[in-house]
């Protein structure tokens, strides 16, 4: 039973608040785009025994999707930031190498 | 221990009379049921993962294609995910030909499988039904006993009495959603998850494969697009071949021979009440109020319910999930209510992205994974060993195993078995 | 014989008696008896029968650890199965029955298994059984379920009621002994808030019992000033009769509260599940006595040294008159010395610890107790009762030294730390050699959402075994979850006393060389029959494992969950595998710790609540008027309008008449109805529907597809464009959530800088589909606006008022028909349907419900989400390619259609499909092909997706997807039936009414 805070509306949600919504940061492939790029985008996962960057949505509260950094081995959230970015914020990122150092995920590090 | 003759272990077969043989002499004359050596220098093939899966490959390679000279590595105990973890439903009436054909394989495998292992897996083909509570689910099970019958899957649609008749305990009449029909699967049932196991790897003991416990795979190594062993905890093993058979860990491996997997690890849960007198001879599953329940032969009442919908390899799932699957079976089956929860459980699962499984060739040559199977692995186990056997013995798929490539993601040919998904109007 | 004592039993009320029943026998208990103390006081000691060989079973425990005392408790609605009587509070009235025997307690034919056990060893039925393969499930599986199960099933359905709480706390401290106390205690001074629950009916533990000193004072002085003193404490809640059941992730805890059930004269629900979120648990569970493994140890009779103490001080019960106490530790002398001081014999304290000291030993001894050091029990005689022990040499093989008569034998193998909660979210566990126990390692705890320790035990838990350690231990875990949620800690630990004790032995087989005979009849596992040989044999077996010798043998997996086995099991496994303990490991612990009723997890939601149904305006209208509903998501929407008389199918026959030839109408209001609104919109709905919406003209409607990002058909519905920057789209009933939802994940998650919202209006309107050819003289006639064709066309929208309502018509059809679809604000959508029914009679108007309209539109050949589409088809199957605009670069699932498989030209298409005989097409059937694919499987090229007996054409109408259907317009191809007849039909246009759509377009 996961909580997380809502970066939006600041509450300490339960997961019966929330709907989860698989890995973040993916990067959408569209018409045009290679076989490879669009099957990777669509289905190829991380899938991780450790750090996972995940999206998730404040369904039952204010609504809005926000990403979270956590790990699928320990359940610890390093954070949660608003779904609107690219690339996980560095407070979050440094917070995760304080304890795992060496992580990486696809691009970050 | 016995030693191989000619490929084989004479072992002592389990019969009344071997009981009978034993208990004079306080049954210490049993032999092991399976040897635990360590792990040779190289094997033909090695299955990654004792699990049910990786055992009945591993089993029906020796037994079908001849190839005996196979280590089956294990990370924990043989047994010891999924295949020891589940409500052990055994079924077929898959809707999708490729689907109804490699479990309809599996469950025809299950009805011999004591006799073939000589160890009692308890297949209890005590029936099984779905039940159907709103029209949409009427017209999507019919339509599964339609494609079943010309599957060769034995199905029929039943109305609520002959439900009622076939579950007495079940409340048909539920304000919320009464019965009004169910698939109904007579040759469906349950068997001993345990066993399951134990008997394949007995058997595959038996044949002089080696079965390693304890023992994780650390690394893959390959050169020039091929497998050519393994770095574990027990040391390098080499091999011609690879099978990658790790039920929720699918891919962590795939990770280690360098590709991806459409795959995502969630937690499936279950739980059992305490055990009554028999009340319930068939098993019942009711998915629009996501619930399944059934009797095992010790009378515990098994439930389980769907998955969590987030990354997760803890084993350990979620409450709500639980409250939700038991408040549907307290509606289902009213007389349940007093009955307690003993003991819930959770299992890591590996859903692929049609929810379909993936018995496979993949990017590296000679590695071979067999994963995805979701919720409804163990009722797969001995087709799904039967189809990984003939891929990795052949190099390439037989019928059972050639739609589940997972190339069809690229092609978008998927096995869709949620035929449910649109309700609507 | 057990008897009740003339004096003491601090939990009794001797001014109020109780009677009850057993097996029928009225008995006599008091007030404060559990089932177990009432039926020990009327010398009931047989309370069962075992699993498998149905071994006469006696209570062995007092508390939640009980294996044996398990009964059919109540009767009709109220009937509940292996009720543990030692945790089962007395009340007058209760009904209580034995279990797992036939025909009676006393003599039951399936003691015959016990004569058999020989040939029942662990894991037998995995070695037997199995030829001929149609035996196991016609003669053996039937046999082996009706030997097992234990308790009845119940029948009736529970009358009782139960309910759910949700609690966020600092601190929860589970467990009201001594410790729970003072951790409460230390939290508490601090300020955080507290929730401090106990499972029996009374604070203080096992110290009331023993009467340790605290503080200076006797513990039940100091239990009850601090009981007192929590009480006053705002910041504390305290509960009694309520378990932690189990501790999962973030700090979310199952609790588990006994509400009525000990007093049926108390009104409320029954039991109360509590859902709890602290920041940290502090798990004062104690700790549970371990058997010892000697021969005959489950004869009724022999119990747990600290139960007969329980018995005699709580209760004033005693199990027998002379106890032989056989023990490897002090404390069992305690056991003793309450038997003795209660003036029972105790001819000889068995200790199998060579030359134990200590001051409990000096005090037995003083007390002219015999004390027999280095021995052990050889054998315990008697059958359904002990009637005595043989007495060995611990290290020797058991030759018998001597023989004493006894009818109660009271044993202690040691303490072991209640570890449940602590490792149900993770928390491992370290082996203490010292005293000889599994306890929490503070290092491998179970950490929450921010990565730190959650989970703190204290006291016996955490492996305390003095007082003085107990307290000091839990009232530190009391400070430290208080600082970790941001209190100062206040405040010092209570100080505690008690004799001191000399060291355990670890004992796990006694005599320690006991032969094969003697090892066969040690039990481990009382109710499922494991002994020590079966474990051994597991072990011998290569089940080797935990995990696996646990399942071979069974041991553990029975209702008390291996609270007494599990340790004693797992050291003789060692042993049998020459490993030290902590190198074979535990089994894990699973939730929860004691069984909790199905009944109290699913809560309120049962019946009528239990899950919420969705109604429309007129839903009250439609129940007054016949209609029989089907549940379409959450919404209950009329499938058809009955009439007296009238079957179903009748009534759907009329309700499509009467609309195609009169007026009909729907109550729409299920219809999803989004706004999306903003500079971006239509761009962003360009990118949602697979055609054009962004050149949509304000005023008009039109028919969009919505695919997901995989290209499949998700959704469909008109979308009406409201001014220059708003449209409104309207989904399918089941679509709106997850429509709503799926363009909220793509505004916020992609496209976020696009300035559009999206707002769910779906029950702000009530919605009214007004069909038929009289459809307009009705609007005319209520009046407000012009509804004609050349003010409104079809496909055009426009807002006014209709007889005084304010209304939004959209000219659309599903029906083919001239229609209307008028939005109402909800809160008139009631007055507004009825308005519509007075006003329309003299047009001949009807409601008319879903069933009708299927078949309309099924008339009309259009396709229905969920019907035609099944999660796996894409619009180019369904000859929707018009809806999918070719201009645009871009739109969700444009590119997965350009894979492969999709773009694949031989794929099943939609068509029309018309029986030879005019029969209608079975629903789902499948059209076969010649021959069959390489798994044996028939071929086929086809199935029906929606089929029905057209009332309009009087004849069978169906649509299918058929292999390149459209390009074989009037072939036939055949059906078969499930009763192995064939059906014939014709590949035909799917549109089977007016296809010029001159009905609608009026």
């Amino acid at each position: 039973m996961l909580t997380f805070t809502c970066p939006y509306c600041g509450v300490h949600a339960d997961e019966t608040e929330l709907a989860p919504g698989g890995e973040a940061h993916l990067k959408r492939f569209g018409p045009g785009s290679e076989d490879e790029a669009f099957e990777d985008y669509l289905f190829k996962r991380e899938n991780p025994k450790g750090m996972h960057f995940e999206r998730w949505r404040h369904a039952y509260g204010c609504g809005k999707w926000f990403l979270a950094a956590r790990c699928t081995t320990t359940l610890e959230v390093f954070g949660t930031y608003p779904a609107q970015t690219t690339e996980p914020p560095q407070e979050i990122k440094d917070k995760i190498s304080g304890k795992r150092p060496g992580w990486t995920w696809r691009l970050f590090s | 221990m016995p030693q191989p003759v000619g490929g084989f272990a004479l072992k002592k077969r389990y019969s009344v009379f071997a009981i009978a043989r034993e208990a004079a002499r306080h049954h210490l004359g049993w032999e092991r049921a399976w040897a635990s050596p360590a792990p040779k220098a190289k094997y033909d093939a090695i299955i990654v993962g004792a699990g049910g899966h990786g055992l009945a490959t591993a089993y029906y390679l020796g037994k079908n294609h001849g190839v005996r000279n196979v280590a089956i590595i294990e990370k924990g105990w043989l047994g010891g995910g999924n295949t020891g973890r589940n409500t052990t439903i055994i079924r077929s009436n898959y809707l999708q030909d490729p689907s109804a054909a490699i479990y309809e394989k599996s469950r025809s495998l299950y009805e011999g499988l004591s006799q073939d292992l000589n160890y009692n897996v308890m297949f209890s083909p005590r029936g099984v039904m779905m039940l159907a509570q709103t029209q949409h689910e009427i017209r999507g099970y019919q339509r599964t006993a339609y494609a079943n019958k010309l599957q060769g899957v034995d199905t029929e649609f039943i109305s609520p009495q002959r439900v009622k008749e076939l579950c007495p305990i079940m409340d048909i009449d539920g304000p919320r959603y009464p019965v009004l029909g169910a698939l109904w699967q007579p040759r469906g049932g349950t068997a001993r998850h345990d066993a399951v196991a134990w008997g394949y790897a007995r058997a595959c003991s038996d044949m002089g494969m080696d079965i390693i416990q304890q023992c994780e795979v650390t690394a893959i190594h390959q050169s020039q697009g091929k497998v050519t062993g393994v770095s574990t905890t027990k040391g390098e093993i080499s091999c011609d071949k690879l099978g990658v058979v790790v039920a929720g860990h699918s891919s962590v491996l795939a990770g280690m021979a360098g590709f991806r997997l459409p795959i995502e690890s969630l937690a499936l849960q279950a739980l059992v009440s305490e055990p009554i007198k028999p009340c319930m001879d068939v098993v019942v599953m009711a998915n629009t109020v996501h619930g399944y329940m059934s009797q095992s032969d010790k009378g515990e009442m098994v439930i389980g319910g769907g998955t969590d919908g987030f990354n997760n390899y803890t084993q350990r799932g979620s409450f709500h999930h639980i409250e939700e699957t038991v408040r549907a079976l307290v509606e289902t089956f009213p007389m349940i209510s007093r009955l307690k929860m003993l003991r819930q459980w959770g299992g890591i699962v590996d859903m692929t992205g049609d929810r379909s499984p993936i018995i496979s060739k993949t990017p590296v040559g000679n590695i071979f994974v067999n994963c995805g199977w979701g919720t409804g692995g163990f009722k797969a186990i001995p087709g799904s060993g039967w189809a990984m056997a003939e891929l990795m013995a052949k190099g390439e798929p037989g019928p059972l195993a050639a739609e589940f490539s997972m190339d069809r993601f690229r092609a978008g040919k998927f096995i869709d078995e949620s035929v449910a998904a649109g309700v609507a109007h | 014989m057990s008897t009740r004592l003339a004096t003491g039993g601090r939990f009794l009320d001797r001014a109020r008696p109780v009677s009850f029943d057993f097996n029928g026998k009225r008995l006599r208990g008091l007030a404060g008896d559990t089932i177990a103390s009432a039926l020990l006081a009327n010398d009931q000691m047989l309370v069962g029968r075992s699993f498998k060989y149905h071994r006469p079973r006696g209570v062995v425990a007092s508390g939640a650890e009980e294996p044996n005392g398990l009964v059919n408790l109540g009767k009709g609605a109220k009937f509940e199965p292996n009720q543990r009587v030692t945790t089962t509070e007395l009340f007058d009235g209760l009904q209580a029955a034995s279990q797992n025997h036939w025909p009676s307690l006393e003599f039951d034919v399936g003691a015959v298994n016990a004569r058999l056990s020989r040939f029942l060893p662990a894991g037998f039925y995995y070695k037997m059984f199995i030829h001929p393969r149609s035996f196991w499930k016609h003669i053996y599986e039937p046999f082996i379920r009706q030997s097992a199960g234990l308790g009845k099933a119940p029948k009736d359905r529970d009358t009782d009621t139960y309910e759910h709480f949700h609690a966020h706390v600092d601190v929860l401290v589970v467990g009201g002994g001594i410790a729970g106390l003072a951790a409460a205690m230390a939290a508490g001074q601090a300020g955080a808030r507290v929730l401090l629950i106990e499972q029996t009916a009374h604070w203080g533990g096992r110290a009331g019992v023993d009467q340790p000193q605290i503080d200076g004072k006797p513990a039940q002085e100091w239990i009850d000033e601090t009981v007192a003193a929590l009480g006053q404490m705002p910041n504390v809640q305290m509960r009694l009769r309520m378990m932690g059941a189990g501790v999962y992730d973030h700090g979310y805890v199952l609790a588990y509260e006994k509400l009525t059930e000990h007093d049926p004269s108390l009104a409320g629900p029954r039991q109360r599940l509590w859902q709890v979120r602290t920041a940290r648990v502090i798990t004062c569970t104690g700790a549970i006595e371990r058997p010892l493994s000697f021969a005959g140890n489950d004869i009724p009779g022999v119990m747990l040294a600290s139960a007969l103490r329980d018995y005699v001080v709580n209760y004033a019960t005693s199990a027998g008159d002379r106890t032989v106490v056989v023990t490897n530790n002090d404390d069992a002398y305690r056991t003793a010395i309450a038997l003795k001081a209660a003036g029972l014999v105790v001819p000889c304290i068995v200790d199998a610890r060579p030359s134990p000291a200590g001051e409990l030993i000096q005090t037995a001894r003083e007390m002219g107790i015999r004390v027999e050091a280095g021995k052990g029990i050889a054998k315990v005689k008697g059958g359904k009762r002990v009637t005595g022990v043989a007495i060995c040499a611990q290290a020797g093989e058991g030759a018998v030294l001597e023989e004493i008569a006894c009818d109660a034998v009271a044993m202690s193998g040691g303490w072991s730390p209640v570890v449940h909660l602590w490792s149900h979210c993770g928390g491992k566990l370290v082996w203490d050699d010292e005293k000889v126990m599994f306890r929490p390692d503070a290092a491998r705890g179970p950490t929450g959402a921010d990565g730190a320790l959650f989970v703190l035990p204290g006291g016996t838990a955490n492996g305390a075994l003095q007082t003085a350690d107990v307290l000091s231990d839990a009232f530190a875990a009391g400070q430290a979850a208080a600082q970790a949620t941001g209190h100062k800690a206040k405040g010092k630990a209570p100080a505690g006393s008690d004799p001191a004790e000399g060291p355990i032995s670890p004992v796990w087989m006694m005599p320690q060389g006991a032969g094969i005979s003697l090892r066969e009849k040690m039990w481990l596992d009382y109710q499922n029959d494991v002994k020590v040989s079966d474990v051994q044999l597991a072990a011998r077996e290569g089940y080797e494992s935990v995990e696996h010798a646990k399942r071979y043998t069974t041991l553990g997996m029975a209702t008390d969950q291996g609270k007494l086995s599990n340790i004693n099991g797992l050291a003789v496994l060692s042993d049998a595998l020459g490993a030290a303990i902590p190198n074979v490991g535990t089994t894990t612990f699973r939730p929860p710790y004691t069984p909790i009723t199905l009944a109290a997890i699913a809560g309120v939601a049962k019946g009528d609540l239990f899950q919420p149904v969705r109604k429309t305006p007129m839903h009250n209208w439609h129940a007054e008027h016949g209609a029989e509903f089907e549940p379409v998501g959450q919404w209950h929407r009329p499938y058809a309008f009955v009439r007296k008389g009238e079957t179903t199918h009748d009534a759907v026959a009329r309700e499509v008449n009467n609309t195609r030839k009169a007026m009909g109408l729907l109550d729409a209001s299920t219809l999803g109805k989004l706004i999306v609104k903003g500079p971006d919109a239509g761009r962003f709905l360009d990118m949602m529907y697979t055609n054009m919406m962004s050149n949509l003209a304000v005023g008009k409607c039109r028919y969009g597809l919505m695919c997901s990002e995989n290209g499949f058909l998700m959704d469909d519905g008109v979308v009406a464009r409201i001014d220059e920057d708003t449209w409104l789209c309207h989904t399918t009933t089941g679509g709106a959530d997850r429509v709503h939802a799926h363009m909220e994940d793509w505004l916020q998650c992609e496209w976020w800088d696009w300035k559009v919202y999206v707002a769910n209006v779906t029950e702000q309107f009530a919605q009214v589909a007004v069909v038929g050819p009289n459809a307009r003289k009705l609007l005319e006639k209520l009046g407000g606006m012009d509804v004609s064709k050349e003010t409104l066309p079809f496909m055009q929208w426009a807002d006014g008022t209709i007889g005084g309502f304010d209304a939004r018509v959209f000219r659309i059809s599903f029906s083919g028909e001239l229609s209307y679809e008028i939005a109402v604000p909800a809160g008139q959508g009631l007055a507004f349907w009825e308005a519509l029914m007075a006003a329309g009679e003299e047009f001949g108007v009807m409601p008319y419900g879903t069933e009708a309209l299927h078949i309309m539109r099924a008339e009309k050949g259009f396709i229905m989400i969920g019907d035609e589409t099944d999660g796996t088809i894409i619009p180019q199957d369904l000859g929707l390619s018009w809806a999918i605009s070719k201009k645009k670069e871009d739109f969700l699932g444009k590119r997965a259609q350009e894979r492969s498989h999709m773009t694949d030209p031989n794929r099943w298409k939609l068509v029309g499909l018309e029986t030879l005989d005019g029969s209608v097409l079975p629903d789902g059937a499948y059209a076969v092909a010649s021959g069959h694919n390489g798994n044996g499987q028939r071929n086929t090229q086809g199935r029906v997706t929606s089929t029905y007996m057209s009332p309009t054409l009087g004849k069978g109408i169906a649509m299918g997807l058929v292999l390149n259907g459209p390009d074989r317009m009037g072939e036939v191809i055949e059906f078969p039936k499930l009763d192995g007849t064939a059906v014939q039909a014709r590949i035909v246009d799917q549109v089977f009414f007016d296809k010029a759509g001159e009905k609608q377009n009026v």
